[in-house]
């Protein structure tokens, strides 16, 4: 029987199945973080169960670390001691790897699992928070699960799981310069909106997914449950096989030789049946940015601010009026007439190197436009932050203005300090623009990492590919 | 987990579409290393009109008047009404918490984000799923009659209103609704067949033993 990618690790972790579909599923690799970890090793520690497998754990502290001040530590108690429970847990039940506050790996769940290569091909893969998703661009199943399913997990080693659907989005032709990963997620779920993707796991593919790196791959599976699909996942090619050679928990020798020639196996048979195709042309993707407090209010950076009047369904038009009451736009605005006050560059969306190097490249030798109060880098992770230092981009960020931080999720979430005041707008790369996100009151536009760079600079949104050409 | 059987409430409608985890409980609150104690701050940026931080007392935050659940004709509200795309966004299993904390037992919508729904289904939260007619015909209602309750009959998998006039029938997961019904835990399940996974784990292993190394 033909299989799709997501048939063939499905078929490959299926424990047992019961008649109506029900299935235990093997788990094999656990991220675990600090916010949606402490009551489930908490059940466990009641109902006097161990962690199945530690070793198949790999944990960090990210949502709730500073990035600034790291000498002092964390200050605000309450997060302290959600960290400092995490050590607990960890000291207490073990894990294959542990990169806690302070240590020179730490940094974003999503962003250090791949950099140690302690996500790989083929395996299932499941964190306590939604955007694990990003994993799949590794050619493993990769989803977000609740606290319950992480005490599921840590106990049994299995998740209890339904197959879902079936969805392909093919990108064909080729990304524009200037055009990036982020903006086919965000163009993909302006098309098929936030709950197009409910029920299905998607598979990108298409020659413009194929020429994405591994990193930009990440960005989108990151974002396929912005799209409503808990899962979002690209086949191994020698791209994938190029950029796991040599990272810390990649095997090695033989178990290399055996590993890729299974990998090479991961991908969706030709002519495997799909229950949804959608497909986009890449060719013709411009820049987008997002105007509403829903990812699936994005638009073409060309375009104007959606007019409610213009809207006969009841419910989107109330929605449309919402979000423009929250955002402080006026309809027909032209994006390119919005100004911003804070640009964030970071998240698991877009904080890798590649993110890093782009945005560096923007702004090298401009300068912050003057109404622009705080534009903050904040790389994914310790290696990320020491590679970029490496390369002189600290320096470039610095030299233009911008502020050069320790790595975690930041203003992704704002549990940190690092937060939008009440309307303040933002051009940001992370991944959700839902009222107070980003801080109660704050206005997120969700942009690309060369976008947010040029916007910096601009001090308001402008097609950055008219500023790469100058 | 508390067992669910036929439960009769008092319906408080939300509407709007694409009701984020965010919206449900804000990030602030999440530092907590507790399951319980979220109800206070449901809807937090909506319900109050000053800014909620971990710890402030219920008596002293300004519930802002315009949001539905602070109208005096929805509270002791246990079955929530929504629209499309309710409980998207991050997989915070503080959303279910804070739900069931604040006293809500259902939630009816004509779709759920995914990881939310299977949070729910494990804090005896049950969210139902109508067609967008049927969740239309039941906003209808609830904002036409004050004290308008809703009966929820897991075991017969319907809503209906009190007076029997109308009813809707919902799909469940079998297994889940066993779950539910019984007050039975997933891992507790599971662990009955310990055998298999150990059988499963050493054939994986041998399969691919780089997982393993």
């Amino acid at each position: 029987m033909l299989k799709t990618l997501y048939d063939k690790l499905w078929d490959s972790h299926v424990v047992r199945m019961e008649d109506d579909g029900t299935a235990l599923i093997y788990i094999d690799r656990h991220l675990v973080h600090e916010v949606t970890s402490p009551q489930a090793y908490e059940g466990l520690r009641l109902a006097q169960r161990r962690p199945w497998r530690a070793d198949s754990i790999v944990a960090t502290a990210d949502h709730n670390t500073p990035t600034t001040d790291w000498d002092k530590g964390i200050e605000d108690p309450v997060s302290k001691l959600q960290v400092d429970t995490l050590d607990q847990n960890i000291k207490e039940y073990g894990a294959k790897a542990y990169f806690p506050f302070l240590d020179s790996r730490q940094g974003i769940v999503h962003v250090i699992g791949p950099e140690q290569g302690a996500t790989l091909p083929g395996m299932t893969v499941v964190c306590g928070d939604s955007h694990t998703s990003t994993h799949g661009a590794l050619g493993c199943l990769a989803h977000g699960i609740g606290t319950s399913e992480v005490e599921h997990v840590l106990a049994s080693q299995c998740l209890v799981q339904k197959k879902m659907k079936n969805m392909l989005v093919r990108v064909e032709g080729r990304l524009d310069a200037g055009v990036s990963a982020k903006d086919v997620a965000l163009a993909l779920i302006g098309k098929i909106g936030t709950a197009g993707g409910t029920g299905y796991a998607i598979e990108f593919a298409g020659p413009a997914i194929e020429s994405l790196s591994v990193e930009g791959r990440m960005t989108l599976c990151n974002m396929a449950i912005e799209a409503g699909a808990r899962a979002g996942m690209i086949a191994v090619d020698q791209i994938t096989i190029d950029y796991l050679k040599g990272r810390t928990f990649a095997p090695t020798g033989d178990l290399w030789d055996r590993a890729v020639s299974y990998w090479r196996t991961l991908r969706s048979d030709p002519d495997a049946v799909f229950d949804l195709v959608v497909t986009l042309d890449g060719s013709a993707l411009i820049p987008q940015v997002t105007w509403g407090t829903s990812p699936e209010m994005v638009l073409d950076v060309n375009g104007r601010v959606p007019d409610p009047d213009q809207e006969k369904d009841a419910e989107k038009r109330e929605g449309i009026e919402r979000a423009l009451k929250y955002m402080g736009l006026e309809p027909n605005t032209r994006i390119t007439d919005i100004r911003i006050d804070k640009v964030f560059i970071g998240s698991c969306t877009n904080s890798r190197i590649e993110d890093l190097r782009t945005a560096a490249k923007v702004v090298a030798g401009k300068r912050v436009a003057s109404n622009v109060r705080l534009a903050m880098v904040v790389p994914g992770s310790g290696l990320v932050k020491a590679q970029a230092e490496q390369e002189g981009l600290d320096k470039i960020f610095v030299a233009a203005g911008f502020e050069w931080r320790q790595p975690g999720c930041s203003m992704c979430l704002a549990m940190n300090n690092d937060r939008l005041e009440s309307g303040e707008r933002c051009a940001s790369t992370s991944n959700r623009n839902f009222e107070g996100r980003q801080g109660a009151g704050g206005r997120t536009h969700l942009v690309s990492p060369a976008m947010a760079a040029s916007a910096a600079i601009e001090g308001a949104f402008v097609d950055v590919r008219s500023i790469m050409s100058e | 987990m508390e067992k669910f059987a036929v439960y009769e409430g008092l319906v408080a409608p939300l509407d709007r579409a694409n009701v984020d985890t965010d919206a449900i409980i804000p990030k602030q609150f999440l530092k907590s290393i507790k399951r319980s104690g979220f109800g206070v701050n449901l809807f937090d940026a909506w319900r109050f009109l000053d800014v909620g931080q971990p710890g402030v007392p219920f008596k002293k935050r300004q519930p802002n008047p315009d949001f539905i659940l602070n109208d005096a004709r929805y509270q002791g509200a246990s079955i929530l009404l929504g629209r499309k795309n309710f409980g998207c966004g991050s997989s915070r299993e503080h959303a279910p918490w804070a739900l069931t904390d604040y006293g809500f037992k259902a939630v009816i919508a004509p779709s759920f984000g995914e990881i939310f729904f299977n949070n729910s289904l494990k804090n005896g939260l049950l969210p139902i799923v109508l067609s967008e007619t049927e969740v239309d015909t039941l906003f209808h209602d609830v904002f036409g009659f004050p004290g308008f309750k809703l009966t929820v009959d897991l075991e017969n998998q319907r809503v209906a209103t009190m007076d029997g006039q109308k009813s809707f029938n919902f799909d469940i997961d079998p297994f889940r609704k066993h779950c539910l019904l019984n007050g039975l835990d997933d891992i507790g399940l599971t662990l009955q067949h310990v055998d298999e996974i150990k059988q499963f784990e050493a054939q994986h292993q041998l399969n691919q033993p780089w997982l393993f190394s």
